[in-house]
C-alpha cells in the first residue's frame, strides 16, 4: 500500500523529520486560503499515485494569488497518466541550495534491509543507479539489531554529503530507518531532501510504501488505506474484493489460481496469438462466492470478449469452483461472453460433474482452453 | 532416492488444531507421510489428526522424536512459529503460510543463518517425494515415481508442469515449491544443489517467474556447477513493466534484470532450454531422458 505524498509527509512530520508547512485543498479558493496563511511562493502539487508529476504538469510553483488560482483551476481535475486529481498539497517553496536522496528499502537478494544516500537527489534516483550506481552510497542494516548511528554516519559520509549538513542528514536517515522499521515499510523515500543556504535540511517530498501484510499490527496506517486507494473503477473493485487484479489491454479475460499459473496463463494467450485484457489471481482455496466475484470482474470490463478459467486445485477445490461458475452465469438470461473452463488438480471430476455445460464451454488442457479462448474473442472482433 | 523427505521423516505439524492444520495434516498422513506430532500453545495434551498435540515444539521433539515441521501458523504468528522451528534445532522447517510481513521474514532469515535448520518457504505449496511423504498441501495423486526434480517458485505452476510429466510417464524424485515472497529460505541453487548430488535425479526442472535475480543467479550456478540436463520455464513473459503480479516478489524492475527476457537470456546462456509452454517444457525433460 501506497501513501499519498501529504499522508507520508504527516508521518514523517510526526517522527521529527523536517517538512515545509503544508495544507490539502480540493478546490481553488480552499488553494487560495491556504497559500495565503503558508505565504508565497508555495507548489501546487497533485496528490495522485505515479511518478513525474511536476513533467506532466502536475506540480506547479507560483508567486502570487492569481497564479494559484490559475495553477489550481488547472491542476484539480486534471488527467493525470490516467488519474483524476481530486486534491493538492499546497506547500510553502523552499529556497535550496542542494537537492539529495535518502531512502530505506528491503534489498532482497541480500534478504536485509538497505539504506541508500545520493548527493544527487531531486531526479529520478531509478536512471541514477542504472547509469552512476556509485552516486549512491549504500549501507546494508542487520534486521535483528536496526540501523546503527555509525552506519547512518557512513552512508551520508560516502555519499560526499557537505560535511556542515551531514550530521543533519544521518538524523533523519535514522528516523526514516526507525519509521521504516516501526511501520513495516517496504519503502522509505525522500526525494529530494533540500537543503537550504542557511544549512537547513527539509523533505520536500516523502514516499511511503507499507508492507500490506504487516497491517494487521499497523492500524494508523490501515486507517489511511481507503484514502490512499488508487486506480481505475476496475482495480478499485478489485480491491474491495480483495483480488490480485491488473487491468492490462487486451480482450480475453484470465481468471486462475496462484500467480505463477495466471501469469503462464497469460503467456500462452500471448502465444497463441490472443491479447490478455488482466490478470486476475483468486488466491488459494477460494470459495464458490470468490469464484463468482471474479466472474463479476471480468465481465465489468468492456474490452473483455471471452474468458478463460485456468483453476489447477491444490488448496482449492474444483467442485466449489464449478459451483461459483454455475451461480455467477444462471442470473444472466444471456451470457454476456463466451467462458471457458479448464479445471484440473483437487476435486476435478466433482467439479466437471457439477459444471453447467449448457453455460460455458470446458476443455481438458491448459493449452485447449487458451486456444479456445482466443478463437472466441477473435470471432467477436471479426 | 529422494531429497530432503522421505518415509523416515518425522514430523511435527505446528498449527495442526487450525483448519488447514487439520485438513492437510489428515492429507499428508493418508500420502503416508510420518506425522508424529502437532504444536499448539495451549492445546498440549490433546490429539488431532490421530497424533498427540504438544504446546511447543521443543516438547514434541523431545517426546517423538520429531526432526522436521511444516507449519500452518497464521501470519501474525508465522515468522515466531519458524524462529521456535530453529530453535528446536529441526533439520527441516516448511513453512506453508502465505503473508508473512517481511521484515519478520528478514529477521528469521537473519537467525536462519546462524542455525543447522533448513527453511522451505514461506509462501510455499511444501514438498514431496512421490510415493513416500509429502509435507504441505501438493496434491499427492497427480505425482508419480520417477527420475525428475523439480524446483518451483510457483505452486501451482507446479501443479501444471508435473502434471504434463506424469502424463508422459515420467515421474519425479522429489518436487519442491520454494515460495514466491522476497525472502525466502532455501533457493533455486540449494535445491539445483541437492538434485546435482542426487544419483537418482537424472533431470531437473526449474520454474521461474518475473522478479528478483535468482533465476539469473541460479544460470550462473548450473553453468559452473550442474551436470544434470535442466529444462527452464519462467512465467510473466507478458507482464507489464511496474505492474504488481500477486505476490510481492513479481515486481519487474524495467531496469533490465527480473524480467522474463534476462531470465530466459541467462538461463539459455547457461545451456538451459525454456519452454514456451509447460508442455515444452515436458518436451525437453522428454530429450534429455532419452
Amino acid at each position: 500500500m501506497k501513501l499519498h505524498e501529504y499522508q507520508a509527509k504527516g508521518v514523517f512530520a510526526d517522527a521529527g523529520i523536517p517538512t515545509p508547512p503544508s495544507q490539502l485543498a480540493d478546490d481553488v479558493d480552499g488553494v487560495v486560503d491556504a497559500a495565503g496563511e503558508i505565504g508565497y511562493p508555495v507548489a501546487i502539487k497533485a496528490q495522485v499515485q505515479v511518478g513525474g508529476r511536476g513533467k506532466a504538469g502536475g506540480i506547479k510553483l507560483v508567486e502570487d494569488e492569481d497564479e494559484a488560482r490559475e495553477a489550481a483551476d488547472d491542476i484539480l481535475g486534471m488527467d493525470l497518466k490516467g488519474y483524476h486529481v481530486d486534491r493538492v498539497l499546497v506547500e510553502g517553496a523552499v529556497d535550496f541550495v542542494d537537492e539529495l536522496y535518502v531512502g530505506i528499502t528491503m534489498d532482497r537478494g541480500e534478504g536485509k534491509p538497505v539504506a541508500m544516500v545520493s548527493t544527487k537527489g531531486g531526479v529520478n534516483i531509478e536512471e541514477v543507479a542504472e547509469e552512476d550506481p556509485d552516486a549512491i552510497a549504500r549501507e546494508h542494516v542487520d534486521p535483528a539489531f536496526g540501523m546503527h548511528p555509525y552506519q547512518a554516519r557512513k552512508a551520508v559520509y560516502d555519499a560526499g554529503v557537505d560535511p556542515t549538513v551531514a550530521r543533519d542528514v544521518s538524523n533523519v536517515l535514522m528516523t526514516l530507518y526507525d519509521l521504516w522499521e516501526q511501520k513495516d515499510g517496504s519503502d522509505a523515500e525522500i526525494n529530494p531532501l533540500m537543503v537550504t543556504a542557511d544549512d537547513e535540511v527539509i523533505a520536500a517530498d516523502a514516499v511511503m510504501n507499507v508492507d500490506e501484510d504487516a497491517l494487521f499490527r499497523q492500524p494508523e496506517l490501515a486507517e489511511m488505506e481507503e484514502e490512499a486507494a488508487s486506480g481505475d473503477e476496475l482495480e478499485q473493485k478489485a480491491d474491495e474484493y480483495d483480488f490480485d487484479y491488473v487491468r492490462l489491454e487486451g480482450n480475453t479475460g484470465i481468471i486462475g489460481n496462484g500467480a505463477g499459473l495466471v501469469m503462464t496463463t497469460l503467456d500462452l494467450v500471448d502465444h497463441y496469438g490472443g491479447e490478455p485484457a488482466n490478470f486476475l489471481d483468486v488466491g488459494g482455496g477460494a470459495k464458490a462466492q470468490r469464484i463468482a466475484n471474479a466472474l463479476d470482474m471480468v465481465f465489468s470490463d468492456d474490452n473483455v470478449d471471452s474468458v478463460v478459467f485456468n483453476i489447477f486445485g491444490g488448496i482449492t477445490r474444483g467442485d466449489e469452483v464449478a459451483k461459483g461458475i454455475n451461480e455467477a452465469l444462471e442470473q444472466f438470461d444471456e451470457i454476456p461472453k463466451p467462458v471457458v473452463v479448464r479445471l484440473a488438480g483437487t476435486n476435478w471430476e466433482e467439479g466437471m460433474e457439477i459444471l453447467n455445460e449448457d453455460l460455458v464451454t470446458v476443455e481438458e488442457t491448459l493449452e485447449d482452453a487458451v486456444q479456445r479462448a482466443v478463437e472466441y474473442a477473435e470471432e467477436v472482433e471479426a | 532416492m529422494s531429497v530432503l523427505v522421505d518415509d523416515d521423516t518425522r514430523v511435527v505439524v505446528q498449527g495442526i488444531t487450525g483448519g488447514e492444520g487439520k485438513f492437510h495434516a489428515e492429507q499428508m498422513i493418508e500420502y503416508g507421510t510420518n506425522v508424529v506430532a502437532g504444536a499448539v500453545p495451549g492445546k498440549g495434551g490433546q490429539e488431532a489428526a490421530g497424533v498427540p498435540v504438544y504446546d511447543t515444539v521443543h516438547e514434541a521433539v523431545e517426546e517423538e522424536n520429531a526432526d522436521t515441521s511444516v507449519i500452518f501458523v497464521p501470519p501474525a504468528f508465522a515468522g515466531d512459529a519458524i524462529f521456535e522451528a530453529l530453535d528446536a534445532d529441526l533439520d527441516l522447517a516448511v513453512a506453508i503460510t502465505e503473508g508473512i510481513p517481511t521484515q519478520d521474514m528478514a529477521r528469521v532469515n537473519k537467525r536462519l543463518s546462524e542455525t543447522d535448520t533448513r527453511l522451505i518457504g514461506p509462501n510455499c505449496p511444501g514438498l514431496i517425494t512421490p510415493g513416500e511423504a509429502k509435507l504441505g498441501i501438493l496434491p499427492g495423486n497427480i505425482f508419480s515415481e520417477g527420475n525428475v526434480g523439480l524446483v518451483s517458485r510457483s505452486g501451482t505452476l507446479t501443479y501444471q508442469v508435473v502434471d504434463n510429466l506424469t502424463n508422459r510417464g515420467i515421474g519425479q524424485t522429489t518436487a519442491i515449491g520454494i515460495g514466491g515472497d522476497p525472502i525466502i529460505g532455501t533457493t533455486f541453487i540449494d535445491a539445483l544443489e541437492l538434485f546435482e548430488n542426487d544419483p537418482d535425479t537424472d533431470a531437473i526442472v526449474m520454474c521461474g517467474e518475473i522478479g528478483g535475480e535468482d533465476e539469473e543467479q541460479a544460470a550462473a550456478f548450473i553453468d559452473e556447477h550442474v551436470d544434470t540436463p535442466v529444462a527452464g520455464f519462467i512465467a510473466g513473459r507478458t507482464a507489464p513493466p511496474g505492474k504488481r503480479m500477486g505476490h510481492a516478489g513479481a515486481i519487474v524492475s524495467g531496469s533490465g534484470t527480473g524480467t522474463a527476457e534476462s531470465k530466459i537470456n541467462a538461463l539459455n546462456d547457461a545451456g538451459v532450454p525454456v519452454g514456451d509452454t509447460p508442455e515444452e517444457v515436458a518436451d525437453h525433460i522428454e530429450e534429455f531422458l532419452g
